[in-house]
């Protein structure tokens, strides 16, 4: 089983705690004038996204947490599991609720996503930056209204609702930012 | 030096240019500190055979190559204490150094495995009359004359902070309190360890704020190099100073007696093996410096880099280094 020492330690780095897998958001080397030093860190619980303090003996090891970052294309939905694969060697994965978070709002077939494994096992996914999406619903607002201002709440294909402009109106398609879940412009079909 | 570590930017200073103009303005004030009080200034080897043996500290090591008979491992010093008392013994009287010290594996926002220390020696003056000349000198080096100093003793400032006694508490006592602090749950620490940790994790942040805190009688098993004052209960006669909830400097009454100090060594090197730690070889010609007399005398060590940073108002020392050791 590989491991870390301490003196490894910087930011980004996953290991185990717990039985959990965490990535370290903050390291910090406290030593007092004269006797034992320790290592101070912040990680990131990769399940649960919660952040706790740690410290370590320096000179002390921990396990290392099998966690990488892939780009996989989203297949479909069976009702309870989410499909991927990978487009160089056709494997197809499975992702639960927990892992796909509030990613399930932005999906569509067909997008590539970054999909984060522990172990083999999708741990979380991340949408596109930018998708896509045609509004399913939306007020159809004052005609020749074109100001931009204000705007209106418009639900998407994917069940997302995100803010538009007055002017956009159901069945067009518009291209959404998922980091922040705003409206960036109209699209047209890719 | 691999070709991908050079980047467009990495030949350039971490630091500002009036960090280093700060830098050389502190090293001037500090000497002509030590002028007008009559130290005199002196040079010790920056590499020798013996090492330090002081478990919680690890050597860089040099080798001499072409020097017949004299070829062989040397460490760099991680303190130029051993050498300035074999002048003491030799009767230089007071002096002081500035001078590279070198620390392997201790890397940080208050780390840096090369730091530059000030250290001096005053003999026949007593450790509590030489905390009163640190807080002298660092009030001339800031340009501070109206910072005030307060002091107060190991177990005073445990009693004020935590409520609990330093100097008497079970080691079952000591293991709540740091149970008790967040991400501390697991740890397994000996005495030392636990009052170690509640110190750089419960108290010392709160340290210097806005004016010297010496801190002074640490418990015996922390004594280092430090003469124990014997009585009902013994303390070790050192102090630490904090500013800005930073360590700058740790001074000692220091031990004169040669068998005293021997022990020390011994119980230094038995930990190091119980630990996994390479067997260094004691400095002999120290302790026949010891032997052969040496006055009593107070000492101190103070890092520099520390104290720019606090004249800097910089809270990473990067901003005070040329050259951190990723760009070195």
């Amino acid at each position: 089983m590989a491991s870390y020492s301490t003196n490894e330690f910087r930011g980004g780095l996953k290991i185990m705690l717990d039985g959990d897998p965490y990535v370290i958001v903050e390291n910090e080397f406290v030593k007092p004038g004269k006797g034992q030093a320790f290592n101070r860190v912040r990680v990131r619980n990769l399940k649960t996204g919660r952040v706790v303090e740690k410290t370590f003996k320096s000179g002390d090891s921990v396990e290392a947490a099998d966690v990488h970052d892939t780009q996989m294309q989203y297949l479909y939905n069976d009702g309870e599991l989410w499909y991927f694969m990978d487009t160089d060697s056709f494997e197809q994965l499975s992702a639960d609720a927990a892992a796909m978070g509030d990613s399930v709002k932005w999906i569509k077939e067909e997008d590539m996503c970054g999909v984060t494994l522990w172990n083999g096992s999708p741990l979380s996914i991340e949408p596109p930056n930018f998708v896509v999406l045609a509004i399913t619903e939306t007020d159809p607002g004052l005609k020749g209204d074109t100001s931009g201002g204000g705007g209106k709440p418009a639900t998407l294909e994917t069940g997302a609702v995100v803010r538009v402009p007055l002017f956009v109106q159901t069945g067009e398609l518009i291209k959404v930012d998922t980091r922040s879940g705003e409206y960036v412009s109209r699209a047209k079909e890719e | 030096m691999t070709p991908g570590r050079v980047s467009e930017e990495s030949w350039r200073p971490a630091a500002r240019l009036d960090a280093l103009r700060a830098r050389a303005a502190l090293l001037g004030r500090i000497r002509a500190f030590f002028a007008r009080r009559a130290v005199m200034e002196v040079e010790t080897p920056v590499a020798s055979r013996a090492a330090t043996t002081d478990p919680a500290l690890r050597s860089l090591r040099a080798s001499l190559t072409e020097l017949g008979a004299e070829a062989g491992a040397l460490y760099l010093q991680t303190s130029p204490e051993l050498p300035m008392k074999r002048l003491l013994a030799a009767g230089s009287g007071p002096i002081f150094q500035i001078c590279k010290v070198f620390r392997d594996g201790e890397r940080g926002c208050r780390h840096h495995p090369e730091f530059s220390l000030l250290e001096w020696y005053r003999p026949g003056l007593g450790y509590r009359d030489l905390m009163v000349e640190v807080a002298d000198l660092t009030r001339h080096a800031l340009d501070r004359p109206g910072l005030e100093a307060r002091y107060q003793s190991y177990q005073e400032l445990f009693l004020d902070r935590l409520g609990l006694d330093p100097l008497s508490a079970d080691l079952e006592v000591l293991h709540r309190a740091v149970h008790d602090i967040p991400g501390c749950r697991d740890l397994e620490l000996d005495r030392d360890g636990c009052l170690d940790l509640l110190l750089t994790h419960r108290i010392e942040l709160g340290l210097g704020r806005g004016h010297l805190d010496f801190v002074y009688d640490y418990p015996p098993s922390q004594a280092a190099l430090a003469r124990i004052r014997p009585g009902p209960v013994p303390v070790a006669e050192r102090f630490e100073l904090y500013l800005e909830g930073m360590e700058l400097a740790n001074g000692f009454q220091e031990l004169t007696d040669p068998e005293e100090q021997r022990r020390r060594f011994a119980a230094d090197l038995n930990k190091r093996a119980s630990t996994g730690l390479d067997i260094v070889s004691v400095d002999e010609e120290f302790l026949a410096a010891l032997a052969a007399g040496m006055p009593e005398t107070a000492g101190v060590a103070l890092g520099l880099d520390r104290l720019l940073m606090v004249s800097t108002g910089s809270s990473h020392i990067d901003e005070v280094l040329a050259f951190p050791v990723e760009r070195a």
